[in-house]
């Protein structure tokens, strides 16, 4: 909880170097990059990135797919990243002895789940005897279906582990779904044929066992944790209408109910080629490796884009609030609806998180921290929950012992009131955008993070360029731009406000702070 | 448009979490080789990889005893440096705990005695530049990053900084308010509770590795116990520097020279000799009401890397609770849905002991039911011990990953610089490559045997004792733990205020 001031990442350049782009050492510009990137569209619509960083035997991929929780179907919340984990179990080579048999009894699973299922919520009449017994059933079908894959568990996970992989992982968040790993350059096509293979021929194996897995997920992750658990409260009030009301972890009934089929669905309806983009960065020449890339990716069979029409959230006409009465020390949380990343206003956004939060030269820091000492950590940052679809900028403080949430408001109020009423000072404006500049000079040092930013913008904006350009339009950032935005959105009806109120330690001797000040 | 995440909100992103090992030459793993027809992925070829030899850094020995690496990156027109000083919180005496975490911070914080902090900040800011000091166990830091072009400036702020920290006293006010609000909200989350009373079993409570802050030994820092410490330790023969970056290693040899030649010696640091003294190796219960996910880790003493069976212990490590591959990971995770995070090993410090440490979080109504399974991995490795499919998968991983330790010249001047400090032979990494590559299987099951004893391993859990499938008494005896934290001297904080 530490205030962290700039890790090494955030490292910014002198504004007399970077007032323009193209003043930009070589490695660094626009220019350069349209040397080093081949863009690629298979006939399937699947989108190649490759970027040419010969600086050690190494790759490093990401492979983005247009779809998160927000596509979870109603009653189904966690799908998303319940596929994501599936991601990992297989096909119908890797990590099986016999597909034939073990298809026909991954059938058999799914069968008689959907009839313990269907036993267990009805709504009246329902024959416990029986829900025994086809809960029995469909443990054994599980028992049956295991034989095909126990000796193989993991595999695909073994595979790359073995073949020097390094970083495995995979995320989930409400826009979207991605996958990565790095290899050393002499296993490209290796990854290609793996990769492919893993959206090509997945085999969804052991989904019930993983489904409790992710159901200890959400323990960890929310549950047991009382940030975790204002969080979801906080973004749940926030959003009436769209999707981000929804937690990617998933609703405890959604993740004792949905089933491989329903994710198999998912993965057939969202994992279409066009929605997908692979970008790939390291030791590598475009000419060589495009190829063996559009080999492998192009047998994915092309099918419709689906749709992804979301519901809007109307405007929001009353301060909402939810407070949480913990354990725990408290903590204040505030957020205001604005628009998506394509707004007009978007770097304005960015310009205002900048300055509020970026360094000891913060708003916030030398407000809160600093100057008043009522909190041990302040900042405000957007893009809570996403930022594909209209979301919040939101506000945060760590009050220090002895203080209390609602002074936080106070406080953060008063440095909001600022940016509505003062213009920022010409030293702001040019600290904010030369800091951007830097941060993108920062991004471009490592395979991962490259990957990482090209294969988002490129699936955002159809265009990896925007990693560039979003640069050059805060350099357009006005000290009005900042005023208008601020009064736009920082106001008291477009305001959810979430609390931890300290309530006090568990009853007797045992955990719970007996100081703390509170 | 950002991929922004705030380490506090980062609940909206779900990953794997994954302790996957950092492996190189071409060949594919034999792990198929007993299946008479080659798969797929088998037959693609792989060839070896292309000759690599990275560029090592430049190391220089002054006469007054300070060491610097140069090395070169030309990526990207940067130039970043960090000097690593001996001498951390391990040598801070009881009642000031916390001491190098007040001096980390106000050390850049308190400014020079030319400048505040905050002119620092406007100064630095203005150039977009980093000057940053941090305390540590063994050793405290002061980094730089700039743009090449504002290395002069930054780095007379580093060098001011080194020589003429001035620790003005408001600043030190704040940082303990920090340090007060830490300890408020340490036992908040589950997982820091059993990371923190884990170090507490294996170190014993005082171990200067395990103690942590309290509001009493916070509020008896002063302003004259950082000059004591700056002073003590601070000096060219205590200290490594280490600059990479964009630049020319000639003249930034010239121009360190110039900035530190004439530094005088000072006193030599000397490390504490600190034994483990580790609990009894019985149960150890924290209560916690609001959560229902028990905390689980079984602990012990493991070794450092300087032991031979540093080796063999990696690829065991590697095997049993690694990655995806590992025996742990597969058995209570995958095979028995019993946890999202499960793993661990024996660890290995560079001078002194790490822990054996082995976690896993689970439901609170399978508490026991999973302690028990993590004992029957430990007693399985005697009946069924690691195999050769095993090993080979985990040499695989490690050495075809290996690689990834200097696949950029940053990394390679980290290691250095690691290898300096503790003095190990600089050549470790090459060193350890063949190591490993030798480990065999009798190694495994020898070091398994040695270091893995159920019996020896202190048990801890943090959980919702009212709600575990059975009371951890009928494990074996039970030592409740009481976590709450000792009040703060009168006077210290401030009352609740009314307003608004």
């Amino acid at each position: 909880m530490k205030f962290r001031v700039g890790s090494p990442s955030s490292i910014t350049v002198c504004f007399a170097f970077c007032f323009a782009l193209c003043s930009l050492a070589p490695a660094q510009d626009l220019a350069s990059f349209e040397k080093r990137i081949t863009v690629k569209k298979l006939t399937n619509g699947l989108t190649v990135i490759i970027c040419e960083r010969p600086e050690a035997p190494v790759f490093s991929f990401f492979t983005h797919v247009d779809a998160g929780s927000v596509q979870d179907p109603m009653g189904k919340t966690g799908l998303a990243h319940m596929f994501e984990h599936m991601a990992f179990k297989g096909t119908d080579t890797i990590g099986t002895r016999d597909y034939a048999g073990e298809k026909v009894a991954l059938a058999k699973v799914e069968e008689a789940y959907a009839a313990y299922i269907a036993e267990r919520d009805k709504p009246v009449d329902r024959d416990e005897a029986r829900l025994k017994q086809l809960e029995q059933s469909w443990k054994d079908a599980i028992a049956a279906a295991d034989r095909f894959s126990a000796p193989y568990n993991n595999e695909f996970g073994k595979i790359v582990e073995s073949e020097g992989g390094e970083g495995m992982n995979a995320e989930t968040n409400l826009d979207e779904t991605v996958y990565f790993y790095s290899f050393p350059i002499n296993r490209l096509e290796l990854w290609a044929y793996l990769e492919s293979e893993r959206f090509l021929h997945p085999v969804l194996r052991q989904f019930y066992k993983e489904r409790n897995v992710v159901i200890e997920e959400r323990r960890m992750r929310t549950d047991s944790n009382p940030i975790g658990r204002l969080l979801e409260q906080f973004t749940e009030e926030a959003f009436a209408a769209h999707p981000y009301h929804r937690p990617t972890i998933g609703w405890i009934s959604d993740l004792n109910s949905f089933s491989a089929t329903d994710a198999e669905n998912f993965f057939a309806k969202y994992y279409v080629p066009s929605n997908m983009v692979v970008s790939v960065v390291g030791d590598l020449r475009a000419a060589e490796a495009m190829p063996v890339v559009e080999k492998y990716f192009s047998r994915i069979p092309t099918r419709t884009r689906p749709d992804t029409a979301t519901t809007s959230e109307p405007p929001q006409n009353s301060e909402r609030t939810v407070v949480l009465h913990e354990q725990s020390q408290p903590l204040y949380l505030e957020g205001y609806h604005r628009p998506d990343y394509r707004s007009p206003d978007d770097q304005i956004y960015d310009a205002i998180a900048d300055l509020m939060s970026n360094g000891r030269t913060s708003r916030l820091y030398r407000a809160l921290v600093r100057d008043q000492q009522i909190a041990s950590d302040s900042a405000g940052f957007t893009g809570l929950p996403g930022n594909k679809y209209p979301h919040l900028f939101a506000f945060y403080a760590f009050p220090i012992p002895g203080h209390k949430p609602l002074e936080m408001a106070g406080a953060i109020h008063a440095e909001i009131d600022r940016l509505k009423n003062e213009d920022i000072s010409d030293a702001e404006l040019k600290m904010i955008k030369t800091r951007a500049k830097a941060n993108l000079i920062r991004s471009l040092g490592s395979n991962e993070g490259l990957a990482s930013s090209l294969a988002l913008y490129q699936s955002r904006y159809d265009d990896w360029r925007e990693l560039f350009r979003s640069v050059e339009r805060i350099d357009k950032v006005t000290k009005a731009d900042i005023r208008r935005v601020a009064n736009q959105t920082f106001t008291p009806d477009n305001r959810t406000v979430g609390i931890i109120e300290f309530a006090g330690g568990p009853p007797g001797p045992g955990a719970g702070p007996q100081g703390g000040g509170q | 448009m950002k991929r922004a995440v705030v380490c506090f909100f980062a609940g909206f992103v779900l990953v794997l979490p994954l302790g996957v090992m950092g492996g190189f030459l071409g060949g594919h793993g034999q792990l198929w080789a007993q299946t008479s027809a080659q798969q797929p992925w088998q037959q693609i070829p792989i060839h070896p990889l292309p000759a690599f030899h990275p560029q090592q850094p430049k190391r220089i020995a002054l006469p007054n005893g300070m060491v610097l690496f140069l090395q070169e990156d030309h990526e990207l027109p940067l130039i970043d440096g960090t000097a690593r000083i001996r001498g951390g919180e391990r040598s801070v005496a009881a009642d000031k705990t916390g001491l190098t975490d007040v001096y980390g911070e106000v050390w850049r914080t308190g400014g020079t005695k030319s400048q505040t902090g905050d002119q620092l900040d406007d100064f630095l800011e203005q150039r977009a530049a980093k000057v940053e000091t941090n305390g540590g166990s063994d050793s405290t830091t002061v980094s730089w990053s700039c743009l090449k072009e504002d290395f002069d400036d930054v780095f007379r702020v580093f060098e001011d900084l080194l020589k003429n920290p001035e620790f003005r006293s408001d600043k030190i006010a704040i940082a303990q308010k920090g340090l007060y609000d830490g300890i408020s909200r340490r036992n908040d989350d589950p997982s820091q509770i059993a990371s923190r009373e884990a170090a507490k079993l294996v170190y014993g409570a005082q171990s200067p590795y395990a103690r942590v802050p309290e509001y009493r030994t916070v509020a008896a820092i002063t302003r004259q116990d950082l000059v004591e410490w700056h002073g003590r330790y601070v000096h060219p023969n205590n200290i490594i520097l280490g600059v990479v970056g964009d630049f020319d290693s000639t003249k930034m040899e010239a121009r360190l020279r110039e900035a530190f030649a004439a530094w005088p010696k000072g006193p030599a640091a000397s490390d504490p000799e600190i034994k483990p003294e580790p609990a009894k190796p019985d149960y150890y219960q924290v209560e916690k009401t609001d959560v229902n996910q028990s905390n689980i880790l079984m602990v012990g003493v493991g070794i450092t890397r300087r032991n031979p069976d540093y080796f063999a212990l990696s690829v065991f490590n590697e095997a049993f609770g690694g990655g995806f591959s590992s025996r742990l990971f597969g058995d209570i995770r995958t095979t028995k849905g019993l946890a999202y995070a499960v793993g661990g090993g024996v660890g290995a410090g560079w001078d002194h002991p790490g822990m054996l440490r082995l976690m896993v979080s689970t439901k609170s109504k399978t508490t026991v039911e999973s302690i028990q399974a993590i004992g029957e991995e430990i007693a399985e490795l005697a009946k069924r011990p690691i195999d050769e499919e095993e090993i080979k998968r985990a040499k695989d991983s490690i050495l075809n990953s290996f690689v990834f330790r200097f696949d950029s010249p940053e990394k390679v001047l980290q290691e250095k610089m690691a290898y300096e400090f503790y003095g190990y032979p600089l050549d470790f990494l090459e060193t350890f490559q063949k190591k490993i590559e030798t480990v065999t299987r009798e190694d495994v099951a020898r070091v398994a045997a040695k270091y893995l004893h159920r019996d020896q391993m202190a048990v801890l859990v943090v959980g919702n004792v009212a709600e575990f499938d059975q009371p951890l008494s009928t494990l074996g005896t039970v030592h409740k733990i009481d976590i709450r934290i000792p009040a703060p001297p009168p006077g210290l904080m401030a009352e609740p205020a009314e307003h608004p």
